[in-house]
C-alpha cells in the first residue's frame, strides 16, 4: 500500500493513451535549451505543459537529444510533484492543501469542484479537460483557501466562488479569462495585483517603506568589492530564510575562492508552509531583489546569477521576465552594468516544479543543475563549489532586498535596528486566526504578544512559529521575542484558536514532510512514515503512554542521523508540542488494559479479506443476526 | 578539500581513543578501514563513489553525528563510533530498512551472504519490533535470461546504479521517485529492454548487498555453514587487519 503507485496511475486509466509526442516538437524544445542536460527541468516543464504528460517514449527522446539515459530523465520527470509520467488534464486544478486551507473550508471548496467537473481528487476526466488535485502550501496563507489553475491564482475561495469558477471552466472559460475578461490587455504587475492580495498591514523602514531606485547599487559601483563585503559584515545582516547564516560571511568565503566563474543564486523556492513574505517581495519589489542580487555579484565576482523562483509562483514568472529585461534596457544588467568596464552580470530564472526540498540549498543547486532536487554531501559547501562545482553564493529573497538597503543607507543605520545579535528589520507573514493576516515588517525583538496584538489575534491558545520545522508555543510562551537567539523564524506566524484540534494540525504537518522528503537517505524516508503513523494512532485513541516515549525516542533517530535540514527538523511539530502541549497526547493515551501493546489493529488487517470474501468475519465480527 | 593539513604525508585522530593516521582527502572511513576499524556500512562499498544514504555508518565526530563515509577525516579530531548510543542509531536504521520492504530471510537465497541481515546481527537486533511494517506492493522483473530482479528486498543503497555507471560505464539503474516511493529502477521497460549482462560488475554478487539482484540458475548453491556471513561477523575481516 504505502508504496503503491500514487492516483497519478489511475488517471492514465481514465483518460487512455495520449498520443505520441512528435518528435520535432522535443527536438525543437530541447534546441531552445541547447540541448543542455543541465537544463532539464525547463525541458521537462515545457513539454508538461504543452503535452499533459511525460511519456516514456518521450523521456527516450529527451535523453537522445540531451545525452543521458531515459532512467536519468525519469528519475528528474517523477521526481517532482508538477511533473507527470501519465496525463494530466488540458487544466489542472491544484487546490491549496494547507492546514490553514483545511480550517478555513477547503472541504466544502473541495466538494464544489468536485461536484461540478464530475471528478475526485486525484483524477483525470475520461476527455483530459480537468484534473483536480490537492498540493501542498501554495504561500497564500493570508488568503485561504486558495487555488492554482493551470498558471493562474484563485484565492479567498467561497463554496459559491468556486462552483462559478468551475461551471466557467466546463462552459470553455480560459483559466486566464476567469481573472479577468481582458487579461491579455493587463500588464504583467496588472496580473499579479489582480490575482493575489499583498495585504502588507505595517510597512517597516527598510524594505516596504519609500524605496529609492537603484540607490545602493550606485553606492556600491563606488565601491571595492571588499568594502561591500566589510558593509554587509558590519551591518549583522543574517541570512532570512530560515538558517540565519551571516550574510556578510558568506559573501566572503565565496569570493576568497578562486575559480573560473563565480554564481548568485536567488531562493525563492518559500515552500515553508505558512511563509509568503519572498511572494510579495517578488511582487512589491522586484527591482531591489535584482539590484541585491547585483550588488552580491560585484562583491563576489559573479558573471551569472539564477532567481529560483518555485512552480507554485508561475504566476510571476512574466512580471519577474519584465523586470529583467527592463534593467538590461538600463543598463544594470548585462554587460558593463552602470558603464563601468568589467562589471558584467546577468539572472536566468529557473522555475521549480512542486518540491519543497528545493529550497534547502544543496537541492535548489542540485534543481538548477537540471537533476532531482536532492541535497548534496557537505563538505563542499556551495560558497566553495556550488552550482556546477562553481563557488556559489544562494541567498533568500529578503537577503538580498536588506543588502541593497544597507548599501544605500549604511551598515549603521540597519545594524541599530533590532536587537544585539538579530539587527534590522524583518518581515513575518501572519496567518491563521485572526483579523488582520499578512505581511508585517517590524525590527527583531517583538514579543508573540505584540504580534497578536497587531494581527488581531489575542485569543490564540497556539502558535506556530517558523512554519512546521519550527516550533509550536502555547499561551504561557506568547512573551517570548521573536530573534534569533529566541524564537527563530524565516517568517511565518501561524495563528490557531482554542477550537483547532492540535493533534490534527501535528497529523498534517507530518504528512507534508513525508510527502515533502527527497527520500534520499533512510531515517527521513522511512522513519516520518513511521512518526505519522504514531500521530495516527494518538488520534484514533489507540496509542497508550508508552508510545509517547516511541514518538520520543524515534525523532532523536532522525534528527540525529538525518542528511539535510529537512530530516533534522521534521520532528519539531511533535517535539515542540509534546514539551508545550503535553496534555494534548496523555489525554487521548491509555494504559493497555492486558499490557499488550496494540501495534496489531485486527480490524484494518482483516478489512481487505472481508471486502474480496463479502463477508463478516466469524472469529472477529459480532453476527448481527442475532 | 582540506587546506588547512600540513602536506600530503598524513596526520593522526582518534577512533574510540586508538589514533589513526590518514591522508588528505580522505573520509574517516577510509582512514578507519585501513586502520583495521570497522565502521558499520550499507551504501558504501570499495570502489564505488560514496553516496552516504543509508546513515548506518553515522560516527560522532568532534561531538557532531556524521555519516563517516563522506566526512571528511581532520587532523586532531576525535571520532566516537562504537558507543552504545550510536550502535542504537544504526540498529534503527537497519530496522527501518527491513520495515520499508519486504524481508522474508527464511525462504530468501542471501541469506547467510546478505550484508542486510548480518548487520542486524552484528548490531544486535533481537528485540521485539516497535516499527510498523509498511508492505510495499513490488514488482518482481524476470524479464532478463541469466538475471531476476526481486525489488521487495532491495534497500535503496544504489551501489548498483554506481557499479553499472562508473564500472560498467553502463547505466542500467537509477533512482526514481520520491519520498517512501523513491527506488532504484532500471533504464527500460524491464529489464530485458537493458544492456544489462551478467558479467557486469553491477550483477555480481558483491555489489547488491542484499538478495535484489538474482543471477539466475545460482541460488542456494553454498551449503549453510560456508556462506560469507557463517563465518564471522560482518566487518570481521577489516577488524582482523588489527589483530
Ligand atoms: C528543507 C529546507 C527548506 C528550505 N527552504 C527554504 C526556502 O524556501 N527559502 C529560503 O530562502 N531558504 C530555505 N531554506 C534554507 C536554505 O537552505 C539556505 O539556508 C538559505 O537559502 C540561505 O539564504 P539566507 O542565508 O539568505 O537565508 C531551506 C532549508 C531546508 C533545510
Ligand atoms: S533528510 Fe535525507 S531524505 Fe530527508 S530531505 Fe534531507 S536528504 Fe532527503
Ligand atoms: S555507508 Fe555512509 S551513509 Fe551509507
Amino acid at each position: 500500500m504505502e508504496n503503491g503507485q500514487s492516483s497519478v496511475s489511475r488517471d492514465a486509466a481514465s483518460t487512455g493513451e495520449v498520443s505520441a509526442v512528435p518528435a520535432a516538437d522535443i527536438t525543437a524544445i530541447c534546441a531552445a535549451f541547447d540541448n543542455d542536460s543541465h537544463r532539464m527541468l525547463d525541458i521537462l516543464r515545457t513539454v508538461q505543459d504543452r503535452f499533459r504528460c511525460i511519456a516514456p517514449s518521450t523521456m527516450d527522446a529527451i535523453a537522445a537529444q540531451t545525452g543521458l539515459t531515459r532512467i536519468e530523465v525519469e528519475g528528474v520527470a517523477s521526481f517532482y510533484s508538477f511533473l507527470s509520467l501519465t496525463p494530466r488534464g488540458r487544466v489542472t486544478i491544484r487546490l491549496c492543501d494547507d492546514i490553514v486551507d483545511r480550517f478555513t473550508g477547503l472541504a466544502d471548496v473541495t466538494a464544489a469542484f468536485e461536484d461540478v467537473l464530475g471528478i475526485g481528487i486525484g483524477e483525470t476526466s475520461a476527455d483530459g479537460a480537468f484534473s483536480l488535485e490537492y498540493t501542498p502550501c501554495i504561500g497564500m496563507c493570508d488568503q485561504a483557501p486558495a487555488a492554482m489553475i493551470n498558471d493562474v491564482l484563485l484565492v479567498g475561495l467561497t463554496p459559491q466562488s468556486a462552483r462559478s469558477a468551475a461551471e466557467a471552466l466546463m462552459a470553455g472559460k480560459t483559466p486566464e479569462h476567469l481573472i479577468s475578461d481582458r487579461f491579455d490587455e493587463l500588464s504583467p504587475q496588472e496580473r499579479a495585483n489582480r490575482m493575489v492580495e499583498n495585504n502588507i498591514r505595517h510597512a517597516g523602514e527598510v524594505l516596504l517603506g519609500p524605496v529609492p531606485a537603484d540607490a545602493g547599487l550606485a553606492k556600491a559601483v563606488e565601491m571595492a568589492p571588499a568594502q561591500i563585503i566589510t558593509a554587509i559584515e558590519d551591518s549583522g545582516l543574517r541570512g532570512c530564510g530560515g538558517a540565519g547564516f551571516t550574510t556578510g560571511r558568506k559573501w566572503r568565503f565565496a569570493a576568497a575562492e578562486t575559480a573560473e566563474k563565480h554564481y548568485v543564486i536567488c531562493n525563492a523556492d518559500e515552500g515553508e508552509p505558512g511563509t509568503f513574505k519572498d511572494r510579495v517581495l517578488l511582487t512589491e519589489r522586484p527591482h531591489l531583489l535584482i539590484e541585491g542580487m547585483t550588488i552580491a555579484a560585484r562583491a563576489v565576482g559573479a558573471r551569472e546569477g539564477i532567481l529560483y523562483l518555485r512552480g507554485e509562483y508561475v504566476y510571476l514568472r512574466p512580471l519577474l521576465e519584465e523586470v529583467l529585461e527592463q534593467r538590461r534596457r538600463r543598463g544594470l544588467l548585462g554587460e558593463s552594468i552602470l558603464g563601468i568596464e568589467g562589471f558584467d552580470f546577468d539572472i536566468r530564472l529557473q522555475l521549480g516544479a512542486g518540491a519543497y526540498i528545493c529550497g534547502e540549498e544543496g537541492a535548489l543547486i542540485s534543481s538548477c543543475e537540471g537533476l532531482p532536487g536532492e541535497p548534496k554531501t557537505r563538505p563542499p559547501f556551495p560558497v566553495n563549489r556550488g552550482y556546477l562545482g562553481f563557488p556559489t553564493v544562494v541567498n533568500n529573497v529578503e537577503t538580498f532586498c536588506h543588502a541593497a538597503r544597507i548599501l544605500d543607507r549604511g551598515a549603521g543605520w540597519f545594524h541599530a535596528m533590532g536587537t544585539e545579535g538579530s539587527h534590522g528589520t524583518k518581515l513575518f507573514s501572519i496567518c491563521g486566526d485572526c483579523l488582520n493576516p499578512g505581511i508585517y515588517e517590524l525590527p527583531y525583538g517583538h514579543s508573540v504578544w505584540d504580534i497578536l496584538e497587531m494581527a488581531s489575534g489575542q485569543e490564540a491558545a497556539a502558535v506556530q512559529i517558523g512554519g512546521p520545522s519550527g516550533t509550536m508555543i502555547a499561551r504561557d510562551s506568547f512573551d517570548r521575542k521573536l530573534t534569533f537567539d529566541d524564537l527563530a523564524t524565516g517568517g511565518a506566524i501561524i495563528i490557531f484558536n482554542g477550537d483547532r484540534n492540535i493533534l490534527e494540525i501535528v497529523e498534517y504537518y507530518m504528512s507534508f514532510f513525508v510527502h515533502e522528503s527527497c527520500g534520499y537517505c533512510t531515517p527521513c524516508r522511512v522513519g516520518n512514515v513511521f512518526l505519522q503513523k504514531a500521530i495516527a494512532k494518538f488520534r484514533k485513541g489507540l496509542a497508550n503512554p508508552d508510545d509517547i516515549d516511541y514518538l520520543k525516542d524515534l525523532s532523536a533517530t532522525i534528527i540525529e542521523t538525518s542528511r539535510c535540514g529537512l530530516g533534522m527538523t521534521s520532528p519539531n511539530p511533535i517535539l515542540s508540542t509534546l514539551q508545550n502541549f503535553p496534555l494534548v497526547y496523555s489525554a487521548v493515551s491509555k494504559p493497555s488494559k492486558d499490557g499488550i501493546r496494540d501495534t496489531f489493529d485486527i480490524q484494518s488487517a482483516i478489512d481487505s479479506a472481508r471486502k474480496i470474501a463479502k463477508r463478516r468475519s466469524y472469529l472477529y465480527d459480532r453476527d448481527f443476526t442475532k | 578539500m582540506s587546506p588547512d593539513q600540513k602536506n600530503e604525508a598524513g596526520f593522526t585522530f582518534t577512533i574510540d581513543g586508538v589514533e589513526v593516521t590518514a591522508r588528505a582527502g580522505q573520509t574517516i572511513l577510509e582512514a578507519a578501514d585501513e586502520a583495521g576499524i570497522y565502521i558499520p556500512r550499507l551504501c558504501d562499498h570499495e570502489g564505488l563513489r560514496h553516496q552516504g544514504s543509508c546513515r548506518v555508518c553515522t560516527v560522532k565526530a568532534g561531538g557532531r553525528s556524521v555519516a563517516a563515509c563522506t566526512q571528511p577525516a581532520e587532523a586532531g579530531q576525535t571520532v566516537e563510533n562504537e558507543t552504545a548510543h550510536l550502535t542504537k542509531m544504526r540498529r534503527d536504521l537497519v530496522e527501518m530498512l527491513f520495515h520499508e520492504g519486504n524481508h522474508l530471510c527464511p525462504i530468501c537465497e542471501a541469506s547467510g551472504n546478505c550484508e542486510l541481515q548480518a548487520m542486524a546481527y552484528r548490531l544486535d537486533m533481537t528485540d521485539a519490533t516497535r516499527f510498523p511494517y509498511l508492505e510495499p506492493c513490488r514488482a518482481v522483473d524476470a524479464t532478463h535470461p541469466d538475471i531476476a530482479l526481486d525489488t521487495n528486498r532491495c534497500i535503496s543503497c544504489g551501489r548498483c546504479i554506481r557499479a553499472s555507471q562508473d564500472v560498467d560505464g553502463k547505466g542500467v539503474f537509477g533512482y526514481v521517485g520520491r519520498g517512501i516511493h523513491r527506488r532504484v529502477a532500471v533504464n527500460g521497460d524491464n529489464l530485458a529492454d537493458t544492456d544489462a549482462e551478467v558479467t557486469d560488475h553491477a550483477i555480481s554478487s558483491e555489489v547488491c548487498p542484499v538478495g535484489c539482484i538474482i543471477r539466475k540458475r545460482v541460488g542456494f548453491a553454498t551449503p549453510i555453514g560456508e556462506r560469507k556471513f557463517d563465518k564471522g561477523l560482518i566487518g570481521h575481516e577489516i577488524e582482523e587487519k588489527r589483530k
